[in-house]
């Protein structure tokens, strides 16, 4: 079989970079860097920058992994490089 | 019943399950001891790895310290759970694919050098070892304050236990026991929180009462109440914090940088059958440890609320029985400064140092006219009378709220299971560094499995005593030392693998130069703060604004650049080596 891997590479690091860019803004954005104006903003009783940097920045990160497995597994497929399940 | 009874039956149930489990998984050869034979199920490797990454520092402390600094707590939720996404994405996955068994291996093989590899295992043998001796401590501190055992022989128990399953069953017993111990810690962790967070706010689940309104009747929401307490005292408000954000920022960076980086975590991803496997099981894992990380602020608001409402501006003749109780353990004091019998907590140290008590003879406690306890220290000039130390946040979170005594016990065996599972994985890294790295890669490669095997036990063996010895006489800068290791995992190992990856062309003198740079860099500057001048430690000093804590950060970034200079002088590395980088990077 004829498998383009430099192109799975290609698009492997394509989800790398979005992902990872999700993964910064929420974490070191909203939890850092924009917390003191997102505190202006309350949910409930949280201040929204306190709310990412306690709470919100660590689901999203579980959520990144999972959209990250369900991604690979897909170009996995698509180019021909999953292992089989035995 | 009382604590200490319960105490003894819920830790004697749960050591008999961890040694249940070694005599079951008896490991039989090299790849069962050091990588369970690469047949760990994800979700149980998520479990065990959950277990493994969640230290004493985690259960313990972890809370209290975020009870202290607020906002500023979050540098550790943050950068302790951020690492995983990295690991997920940059590291696992392809490191399975390589197949070998620790990380040195790698380092070693990619950089097609013995002095990479040298190199690797000292960074592994340094962060281990710093890391193993906090957790005998936190052994031997449950063990003295629950069952009124000497931290001598806490530790010494302790240490039998680890002896027992991590020499026996190398990384087949470990990973069983750790989901066993994920189990307890997590279940001990998670029920005083549930019933904490339905006293104070109606709402059982405290990711979500945290955020609600108090359950007194006032209608005011919980976080506000806490920052006017706050503002009230005089403190800094709690969801806004002190630290500049510089600095929070380069200490999420370190902290994040540096769990990926570390070697105990990075080898559980060696155990599980395919490199699918490694992507999701550090999905499970990161919802295992999110469980406790979400839940863990919560717990710091609640304890932080129900220790000032408790204490602040009372009389110390009506304090609850609690009191008394950590009074004793130095854990918590009072200095009436002013003699008017009233607790009077401010912001400021209460005390010069940590209380030492002040004893007529050997045992009888000295104390003062309203029968509290008295300590040698100074006082010190500022108005606060209240010495809290972050520790019994969590320990004495379940009295402060007036639960049951098993649950108090519940917290101790929970302790136990954080410390000691960590304690396996870490003694795991030292004797695979030393069996397989050293004698096997280096002096004598033609060595039998069976002798090698002998080796990592033996190694393993010496390794237990050496933390003991460490967790019985703490050096002086074992608190300081969790920077160190994070600070060292993210300055050297982080750049190399990710260049090892990412970069076909990085080569070993490169590689090498990287990350003697990056070590050089980071331990001097924190060994310059912590150790050398620990007077000199303030913002004013720091380079850019960035405390020890966060100059791992910077010393990635040295670590990275020194690399691509000097990798650009010398050769590209052999076409072996980058046939081998091509073939990491799919899965089959």
């Amino acid at each position: 079989m004829d498998r383009d891997l430099q192109g799975y590479w290609k698009e492997n690091l394509k989800y790398l970079g979005i992902l990872l860019s999700i993964w910064f803004i929420v974490s070191y954005g909203f939890g850092i860097l924009l917390a003191p104006t997102l505190n202006g903003i309350t949910m409930g009783g949280f201040k929204l920058g306190f709310w990412f940097a306690q709470q919100g920045s660590i689901y999203t990160f579980v959520i990144l992994i999972f959209v990250y497995v369900y991604l690979m597994n897909k170009l996995d497929k698509k180019y021909g490089v999953n292992e089989e399940d035995s | 019943m009382d604590v200490q009874t319960w105490t003894y039956i819920l830790v004697g149930i749960t050591f008999s399950i961890y040694i249940g489990i070694a005599l079951w998984s008896k490991a039989g050869s090299t790849s069962e001891f050091y990588v369970a034979e690469g047949a760990v199920s994800p979700l149980t490797n998520g479990m065990a790895t959950a277990a493994d990454w969640m230290s004493a520092a985690s259960f313990l402390s972890m809370a209290g310290i975020i009870s202290f600094m607020g906002y500023d707590g979050s540098v550790y939720l943050m950068g302790w759970t951020g690492g995983y996404v990295l690991l997920a994405l940059l590291l696992a996955p392809y490191l399975r694919k390589f197949g070998k068994f620790t990380v040195p291996d790698f380092i070693g093989d990619r950089y097609y050098s013995q002095i990479a590899r040298t190199v690797a295992v000292i960074c592994a043998l340094i962060v281990s070892f710093t890391y193993v001796a906090g957790q005998m401590r936190g052994v031997g501190l449950v063990f003295s304050k629950f069952l009124e055992v000497d931290i001598f022989w806490g530790v010494i128990i302790g240490m039998a236990i680890v002896f027992f399953y991590a020499v026996l069953g190398g990384m087949k017993g470990i990973t069983y026991t750790q989901v066993a111990q994920y189990c307890v810690l997590i279940f001990a962790f998670m029920v005083p929180a549930f019933f904490i967070s339905l006293q104070l706010t109606g709402s059982p689940i405290p990711q979500i009462g945290f955020g609600s309104t108090l359950n007194d009747g006032s209608g005011m929401y919980l976080l506000d109440k806490l920052d006017q307490l706050h503002t009230e005292l005089g403190f800094a408000e709690y969801t806004s914090g002190t630290k500049s954000m510089q600095d929070v920022f380069f200490i999420t960076v370190a902290l994040m940088v540096g769990t990926a980086g570390l070697p105990h975590v990075i080898v559980r991803f060696f155990t599980v059958p395919k490199v699918k496997d490694a992507r999701i099981s550090v999905g499970y894992a990161l919802i295992f440890i999110a469980i406790l990380y979400t839940t863990a602020p919560a717990i710091a608001v609640f304890s932080r609320v129900n220790l000032i409402e408790t204490v602040s501006e009372q009389p110390y003749e009506e304090m609850p029985s609690w009191f008394g109780t950590w009074e004793e353990t130095a854990l918590l004091n009072w200095v009436d400064k002013n003699e008017d019998g009233i607790i009077n907590y401010a912001p400021g140290a209460a005390i010069v140092g940590s209380p030492t008590i002040q004893r007529d003879g050997l045992f009888e406690i000295e104390r003062g006219k309203h029968n509290q306890v008295l300590v040698t220290n100074e006082p010190t000039a500022g108005p606060n009378e209240l010495y809290v130390d972050r520790d019994i946040m969590v320990l004495a979170n379940p009295e402060i709220a007036g639960l049951p005594n098993w649950v108090a016990a519940l917290v101790a065996a929970g302790g136990l299971a954080a410390a000691l599972s960590t304690a396996a994985g870490l003694l795991l890294v030292i004797s695979t560094a030393v069996s397989h790295d050293l004698i096997k890669k280096q002096i004598n490669p033609d060595i039998s499995d069976k002798a090698e095997l002998r080796y990592a036990r033996i190694a393993a063996a010496v390794a237990v005593v050496v933390a003991g010895y460490f967790g019985i006489n703490p050096p002086g800068f074992v608190a300081q030392v969790v920077a160190i290791a994070f600070g060292l995992a993210a300055a050297s190992f982080f750049p190399a693998i990710i260049l090892g990856i990412f970069y076909k062309k990085m080569n070993r003198e490169g590689a090498v130069a990287g990350m003697v740079a990056g070590l050089l860099f980071t331990l001097s500057y924190i060994i310059f703060f912590k150790i050398a001048y620990p007077e000199l430690n303030t913002p004013e000093n720091w380079w850019f604004g960035i405390s020890p804590e966060g100059i791992g950060t910077l010393g990635m970034m040295v670590n990275l650049v020194v690399s691509l200079a000097i990798g650009m002088i010398y050769p590209e590395p052999p076409e072996e080596v980058q046939e081998m980088v091509e073939n990491i990077r799919y899965p089959k």
